[in-house]
Parts: structure tokens; sequence; C-alpha cells
């Protein structure tokens, strides 16, 4: 009976329709709104879990399958499906989604319905990309989540917003019409915009070092890699809590999620030329953008920066495996996989620190380190879950921090030892940064007054970091199901990227 | 004999339609508004349907060549009559609300659409320029509607003095062209060039000019400058008739003249279409950034689009006409939108929004036509979700299928220069706050069929098959 369901469809289309809901029910009354908004979150993380249980993880090919004709003069299809890469993502979303929204509660009452209605409109989108099998309507979802992301940012955010979501926009957009150009290009030599196809056609060098770049550069802007990562520390601090978490969460894995899906199964060949700059520009955001962090004076650009540190792991894995010799394939896949736990550990480690400052935010309204200080004097309970969800970002073994770092750290070894000893500075740099912040806000002497009459979290924060925390000790603890679920389409990565696909 | 000239029949009963209404105009007294109205938008949707009715028929051609029906003609005509009866139905309030609603308006919109018609059946040199003297004059005409306006007058007469200039460079071009091929006639031009082997000095001036009047009444760089100066300075109402329906007529015009005509020239105006898309790309997107007035700031973007529509037109067959055809169809939908929204605005002294600064926290003052805007705005930005992300893929795809990849990439990156000022059209009214609230107009009919503008700008993007279809029917 699952199978016979267009899952897919439903998990794209009830959030976007729901999210319509939630605008016209702003007329009956703002508590039904909200309501309902929390109520079409949960039903789509409900579908995702039925997704998830009725996926085959040993199959690499794409299951739940639907495909129509949808544009003909363009050949467009509306195909989608999902592997052992896509299903991660999706729960991913899924589950940041509902906390997002249980997190919005209380905003003010006037602007909420609105607010909701596009957080749930850009979890349809966000769903759409990790689904979609059709070039265009890949890039049609990937380019559309910028719509409802330049409106949270834009309307909801802070002092110097406008500043920083016309240029995450811009910034965004300049990347991926690159990667237009290059879907059109393929569709002039493939014949096809379906992505299974595309992955089989030949290109020769030229070609494959053209289309190689055109996706590199819109997905280094996308998530993010050194030196085109400027928007985001200023879209994260401008950013409403909600929007930080999702940006950081989700959209960003987006990005990677791209290379896996196009750089490296259609361009096979350019990206073990170029895996070199690929790897060197991950290295430098590991190290720069990790000393970056530590000069920081704002909680959530320090955090920014952390992401981008982080998310340089996720690419070194993925491209270390051009590195490593053919017959090692057991060490490829680990660096694919440890990439991949990486995406789905980020996104929830890096969207419980945005919760957190959050919380704080909603007390004191203010991000700067200096203005705190002893808060686990007047809130214990949230400095534990700081405590804990700083230690993931650092990497402790047992959160699931450190099952993708320690994953691509053991594989880039084989491959070299310096790309390794530089990765693995991460733990020394992170732990600098992290806990040095964590040190000044929460541990001491109460900093003042206002600090002195804060409260602790409500029921409401509290359930959202405690969901958070459940995640984090799960794949750190016992990361084994995430990675059967992946283990069959990643081996069908590692085997599509030995492939030259060059002509014969 | 006679059923051919029933082929005619959309344009006789327009011309006979037109000149009862100018008579019971002329009449009726204090009512003789309300009739015109009324009349006009009778005689239009009458015109769609009997343009409808000919679909099916095939292509006839009649009068010594000089008209033919065949489908692009009809789906042209088509668009023509449905974009002038909502540029009335936008406009009617928002001349009523100033007190200067008078039936001038709509006969002279009225011969000006019989203009284009004949343009679109255009077979013959004759029939072009005689169907575009017709849209000329009476957009002449109109632009000076308001009596009392400097800013009118002064538009005015600029469009007629560069308008008659550019319609005179291109009657030039064509006498050249009959002295040449001793041709009116665009098929016998064609079966003449045929035989030609290399061009000639005279080809070289006839084919210049006549691409200069081309140039001249798309609006494409270097003959723009009459584009935000009649933006700004026309009506708002008359502004709306000026970037929506002509478009259609300058297209037909560009394909009867040098795809029908002049297919064999087809490496020497690629070229020379491509100087004007690039320049028209950059300068229009450019010099919008520096605007503050909308009116202009929607006329430099109308060059960008030109730019694009050139773009796809000068791959010179026929998967790039029909990428410029779909590109201007979408074009005018959008442009409908934004001068919509615009028309049912107005300031507390009943004057028109000028500055973009005005539109400072609509979305919380008019939340209906912020959003029509929003839509409009990103549908012309290009982005996924709206209709102007198909307009611009089709055109990219057609400059890649012909390897003009780099020009490609000029595009994309013009759009997303472009983007910058669309995106901050969105800013004023939803990211700031509320300063000077506007007052919008009621009127039933023109809010529906805004609503449905807005609506298509979406529903488009989702259902595009019948347009796109239609679009590479006509040029097959």
């Amino acid at each position: 009976m699952v199978n016979s369901l267009p899952i897919l469809s439903i998990l794209i289309w009830l959030p976007i329709v729901g999210g319509l809901f939630v605008l016209a029910a702003k007329k009956i009354s703002v508590g039904v709104a909200r309501w309902l908004s929390l109520i079409v979150a949960l039903a789509t993380l409900v579908i995702s879990i039925i997704l998830m249980m009725g996926f085959d993880s040993s199959q690499y090919a794409m299951q739940f399958y639907e495909k129509i004709p949808w544009i003909d003069v363009f050949n467009i299809y509306y195909a989608l499906g999902v592997d052992g890469i896509s299903v991660p993502l999706i729960l991913l979303t899924t589950v940041i989604t509902v906390l997002v929204i249980i997190a919005g509660w209380e905003i003010s009452r006037e602007c909420i319905a609105e607010y909701l209605a596009t957080f749930l409109v850009l979890e349809g989108l966000m769903i759409g990309v990790f689904c979609a099998l059709d070039a265009i309507l890949f890039y049609i979802f990937f380019e559309g989540m910028l719509i409802p992301m330049f409106l949270i940012i834009g309307i909801w955010g802070g002092p110097r917003r406008v500043y920083a979501t016309i240029k995450f926009f811009l910034y965004t957009f300049f990347g991926s019409v690159f990667l237009l150009i290059a879907l059109i290009y393929l569709y002039l030599n493939a014949g096809t915009f379906d992505i299974a196809a595309l992955q089989l056609t030949r290109f020769d060098e030229n070609q494959q070092l053209f289309l190689f770049l055109a996706f590199f550069i819109a997905f280094a802007v996308k998530i993010p890699m050194w030196p085109v990562h400027t928007w985001l520390p200023d879209a994260h601090v401008e950013a409403p809590t909600g929007g930080s978490v999702v940006l950081a969460a989700i959209m960003l894995k987006v990005g990677g999620y791209g290379f896996l899906r196009f750089s490296i199964p259609i361009t096979p060949y350019a990206s073990s030329q170029l895996a070199y700059l690929v790897i060197a520009v991950s290295l430098i955001a590991v190290v720069y953008i990790g000393f970056v962090a530590l000069a920081q004076r704002d909680m959530k650009k320090l955090i920014a920066y952390s992401s981008i540190a982080h998310m340089g792991f996720v690419t070194l894995g993925f491209f270390v495996i051009f590195k490593l010799a053919a017959n090692n394939s057991s060490y490829s896949e680990l660096a694919l996989q440890g990439g991949m736990v990486q995406m789905i550990s980020h996104g929830f480690i890096s969207g419980a620190m945005f919760l957190c400052v959050g919380v704080l935010y909603d007390r004191m309204h203010s991000r700067q380190i200096a203005d705190y200080g002893g808060v686990a004097n007047t809130m214990p309970k949230f400095a534990t879950f700081f405590v804990i969800f700083a230690m993931a970002n650092v990497g402790l073994p047992g959160t699931s921090g450190f099952v993708g770092e320690f994953m691509v750290i053991l594989a880039s070894f084989k491959a070299n030892v310096w790309f390794a000893f530089l990765a693995a500075s991460t733990l020394i740099l992170g732990a600098a940064y992290t806990l040095w912040m964590v040190k000044r806000v929460a541990f001491g002497e109460i900093g003042n007054d206002e600090v002195a009459k804060l409260k602790d979290l409500n029921s409401r924060e509290f359930f959202c970091l405690f969901v958070l925390t459940l995640f984090i000790l799960w794949i750190g603890l016992w990361p084994a199901p995430l990675i059967e679920m992946m283990d069959a389409s990643v081996s069908h990565l590692l085997y599509q990227a030995q492939q030259t696909n060059l002509p014969l | 004999m006679l059923a051919k000239s029933l082929v005619v029949m959309p344009e006789i009963a327009l011309l006979t339609a037109t000149l009862a209404i100018l008579m019971i105009s002329l009449f009726s007294g204090r009512k003789s508004e309300l009739f015109t109205y009324v009349l006009s938008i009778t005689i239009l949707l009458i015109m769609v349907l009997l343009i409808f009715r000919s679909l099916n028929r095939p292509e006839v051609v009649l009068f010594g060549e000089m008209y033919v029906n065949d489908e692009l003609a009809k789906l042209i005509k088509l668009l023509v009559c449905i974009s002038v009866a909502v540029v009335f139905i936008y406009a009617r309030p928002y001349l009523l609300n100033r007190e200067n609603s008078r039936p001038e308006f709509y006969i002279l919109g009225l011969f000006a659409t019989l203009g284009m018609l004949v343009m679109a059946s255009a077979q013959n040199f004759i029939t072009i320029y005689l169907g575009l003297e017709l849209l000329s004059l009476c957009m002449y005409a109109l632009v000076a509607y308001l009596r009392d306006s400097n800013n009118a007058g002064e538009a005015a007469i600029k469009y007629f003095v560069l308008g008659a200039i550019a319609s005179g460079m291109l009657l030039y071009g064509m006498s050249i062209m009959y002295g040449i091929t001793s041709a009116l006639s665009l098929s016998e031009i064609n079966a003449y060039l045929v035989n030609v082997d290399e061009l000639n000095i005279g080809l070289i001036f006839a084919l210049t000019f006549i691409v200069v009047g081309v140039a001249f009444k798309f609006g494409a760089v270097p003959f723009h400058m009459w584009v935000p100066d009649v933006y700004q300075g026309a009506p708002t109402a008359v502004t709306l008739f000026i970037a929506t329906a002509p478009k259609f007529a300058a297209f037909v015009m560009a394909i009867r003249l040098l795809s029908h005509g002049m297919q064999e020239l087809v490496v020497d105006w690629q070229q020379m279409l491509m100087i004007l898309a690039v320049l028209s790309l950059i300068f229009g997107n450019v010099i919008a950034i520096a605007q503050s007035h909308i009116k202009r700031m929607l006329a430099y973007s109308t060059i960008s689009h030109i730019g694009f529509v050139l773009l796809g037109f000068l791959s010179g067959e026929n998967f790039g006409y029909a990428s410029s055809l779909f590109y201007i169809v979408i074009y005018v939908l959008m442009a409908a939108g934004a001068f919509g929204v615009l028309l049912s605005l107005k300031k507390n002294d009943d004057a028109d929004v000028d500055a973009l600064s005005e539109f400072k926290g609509l979305s919380q003052s008019h939340p209906r036509l912020a959003m029509i805007m929003l839509l409009v705005m990103f549908s012309m930005a290009g982005m996924p979700l709206t209709v102007g992300f198909y307009a611009k893929l089709y055109v990219l795809q057609s400059l890649v299928y012909n390897d003009f990849i780099w020009l490609a990439i000029l595009a994309v990156v013009m759009s997303i220069v472009g983007a910058f000022y669309y995106l901050r059209v969105i800013k004023y009214m939803y990211f700031d706050g509320l300063e000077q609230s506007l007052g919008a107009q009621d009127a039933l009919v023109a809010n529906t069929v805004l609503s449905i503008n807005g609506l298509l700008i979406v529903g488009l993007f989702i259902f595009p098959n019948y347009l796109l279809n239609y679009c590479v029917y006509v040029f097959q």
C-alpha cells in the first residue's frame, strides 16, 4: 500500500499547501493558524518516517519513483525518487521544521501566521530538492528555496537584515545561474534532463572541466566554501532564530547534496583532476575559518563560522576519495559516509546551537558574548544543554560530531598525512572557539544584573533542545542505522566516481 | 472571392465598430464615456471570438499578397485584443479617479489596435508601414492625452519626433530594398535575395535602416532614448498601453521583415541584433539600478527584457523565434501586472505614485497588491516558482543550442544585476515599515482581472504546456 501512494509528492505538496491554508486560517484566528501549522509539520514528519520505514536500504536504485511528463517543449519531467543519500536528509528536514515551528510559537501575534506559513512552504521546497530526479526540477526547487528564505530574513530579521538578505539572495543567485547554463549544456549533449541518464552520458575532458567548474561555483556558494562564504555570517546574524536554524541545518546541506548528485557522478574525470582544488579550499575553510571563529564577539557569527568549518569536512570527505588508490574502496566509502554523517550531524548540532542562542536572545536581546557571563547560575538546565551541544560541536566522542569527523580524518590519513593533520586541527580549533564561548557565556561569575534576572527554559524550549540532544547522542553512540541506510547508495556513488565518463 | 474576403472580418468589424463608437460618443451626452468603455470592451471581446473561430482554418493570402492570415498573425491578433481589453479595464478606474476618462482614450486605443492587427497580417512593405503609422500616430496622441500636464506634452513631443525619424528610416530602408528588388511583397523579396551571392552596398544600407526602424519600435539600445521619458511622462494608463500591446506589434513586424522577408540575410542581421541585444541587456539593467522613480525603472527594465527578446530572435530559426514569442507574451503579462498595481494606487492628493520610496510598507496597507507586485518582480527577475523563469530558460536554451554560450553567460550575469532593482521594490514593500499609507481604488472588475493576472504568473509556472506548445506550433 505504501508503495502505491505518491509519498514523495505528498511530502512536497503537503507543507506547501498547508502553508497556504495557514495563511488563510489567520482570518479565523491566530491560534488556529499556529496549531494548524504544527499539525501540518507533524503530519509531514510522520509521512517521512513512513517513507523511511518503507525504504529498502539494500538497493541503490531510486525508490518511490514518480515520473509524469510536465513541460513538453523543454522535455522536462516531474520526476521524483529517493535513495540512501536523500532519505536521511529528508528526515532531517522534517524534524528540524517541527522544532522550528515549536520554537517560533511565541513570535508576535500579528505576523506569526505568515512566519509559520513561510517556513512550511520552505520545507516543501527543500524536500523537493532532495527528491528531484529531473535536472531542471532540481534547479527549480534549488532556486525556489531562496524566495521564502529571502522573505524570512528580510521581514523578521535584525537591524541589518536588508543588507544581509539581499547579499544572500544575489550571491546564491549568482552561483546558481551558472548551474542553469551547465544543465542546458548537458541537455544539448545528452538529449535529456533525467539525472540518472545524465550520469551515464560521456563527456570529453574539456566539457567535463567546464561542467565541473559551473557546478562547483553553484554548490561552493551554497555550502559555503571559502572564499565565497562571506554571505553566511551576515545572513545568520540577521536572520530570526528559526531562519538561522533552517539555513544552517538544511540549506547548507543542499550544496553538499548537489556535489553528490551532479559533480561526482556526471563529471568524475574532472572531479578527480580538480580534487586538489576542492581539498585545498576545504582545508583552508577548516583551519583559517577556525581561527576567524576564534576572534568573534557575536555568538551567532561564531557559530556561523563554525558551520563553514564543519562543512569543510563534508567537502573534504567527498573529494578525498579521488586521492585514495582505486583498490582502497573501503577507505573511500569511509570518506563518503563520513561526509554524509557529518552533514546530518552538523544539521542537528548547528540547529541546536542556534536554538540556544535564540533562547538567550529572547531574554536578553543581545548576541554579544560580552553581555553575558555566569548564565549557568541562573539557567542551569539551559547551561546543561548548551554544554552538551558545545561538546558535540567540538567533536567529543559519544556525540554525533565525532563520528563524521573521525571517519573523514581516517580516510584523509590514508590519502595524505598532511590532509589528516590539517583536518584534525579542527579538534583543537573547534574546542578553542566553542569552549571559550561557552566559558564566557555560561560559566564564571554572574556578569551583570540582567543575567541575574534570567529565567530558565520553559517547557517548549526544553522540549526542542531535548529532542535535539536525543538525536545527537543517538547518532553519536549508535550511528549504524544511519550508515546502513546510506550504504548501498554510497557504494554505487563510489563506483560512479571511479569511472571517468570520457568518450570511448 | 467573397468567402475569402470574410477572412478579413475581424479588421472590418473593428473598423466599423470604432467609427460607430466615435459617432455614438459624440451624441450620447454625459454618458458618452461609459458607453464608449462598454462598447469598446464588447467589440474587443467579439474580436477575440472571431479570431478564435478562425484558428483552425488554413492559411490565407489575400489582396495581392498584401494580407496573410497565418498562425502567427492569428495568435498575435488574439493577444493584442486581449491585452488592449485588459488595458482598458485597468485604465478606466484610474482615469475616472482623476476625472479624465473621455471617449477619446478608448477610440484612439481601438484605432491603435486596428493598426496592430494590420501589422500582424502584413505581408508587404506598404501594409507594414500602414499599420505601424496608424499605431504610432494614435500612440503619440494618447501620450499627450492629459492636456494640462507639461510632462505629458514633453513626452509626446519627444516620442513624436523620434518616432517620426525612426519611421522615416524604416521607410528609407524599405525604399532602397524596393529599388534593388523591385518588389514590395515580402515573399518576392525573399525569393530575390535567395539568388544574391554577396551583399552589395545597397543591400547593406537597406538592411541597416530596416533594422534601425525595428530596433526603435522595440526600444533597443542605442535607439531606446524615447522609452524612459515616454514611460515616465505619459499618464500611467497610457504607459500601460505602450508597455503591453505594441510589443506584440513590434515583434510581429520584426518577424515579418527579418524572417519572412530577409531570411537569406540572416547572418548579417543576426550580428546586428547581437549588438543591440548585448547593449540593451547591459545598459537596461545597469541604468535601472540608479532609478528612483518607479515608471522610469520599469522603462529601463523593459529595455533589458527587449535585450532578451532579441537574444532569442537572433538564432534565426524556429526554436529561437518561438522562445522570443513566448518571452514577449510573458513580458506583457508581467508588465500588465506591474502597471495594473501602479494604476490601483494613489497618494493622498490623488497624485500618481511615482517615487519608489512611496512603496514602503505596502504589504501592511495593501497585502493583495503587494503580493501581486512581489510575484511580478520575482517573475521579471526570472526566479523559478514564477513563469518568468521559463521565459528566460527558453531563450537561454535557444542560445546554447545555437552555440552562443558566451551570450548566454552574459545574459544570466546581467539577470543577476537586474535582480537587484526588482528585489529593491520587494524590500520597500515588505521589509520597510509603513510611513505613508497609499489609497487604492476599489473597482471590482479591475481588481478581479488584476488578481487573475497575478495568479497566472504562478499558474503558468505550474501548467505552462498549453502556451508553450502554441508558441512552438505557430512557428512550424
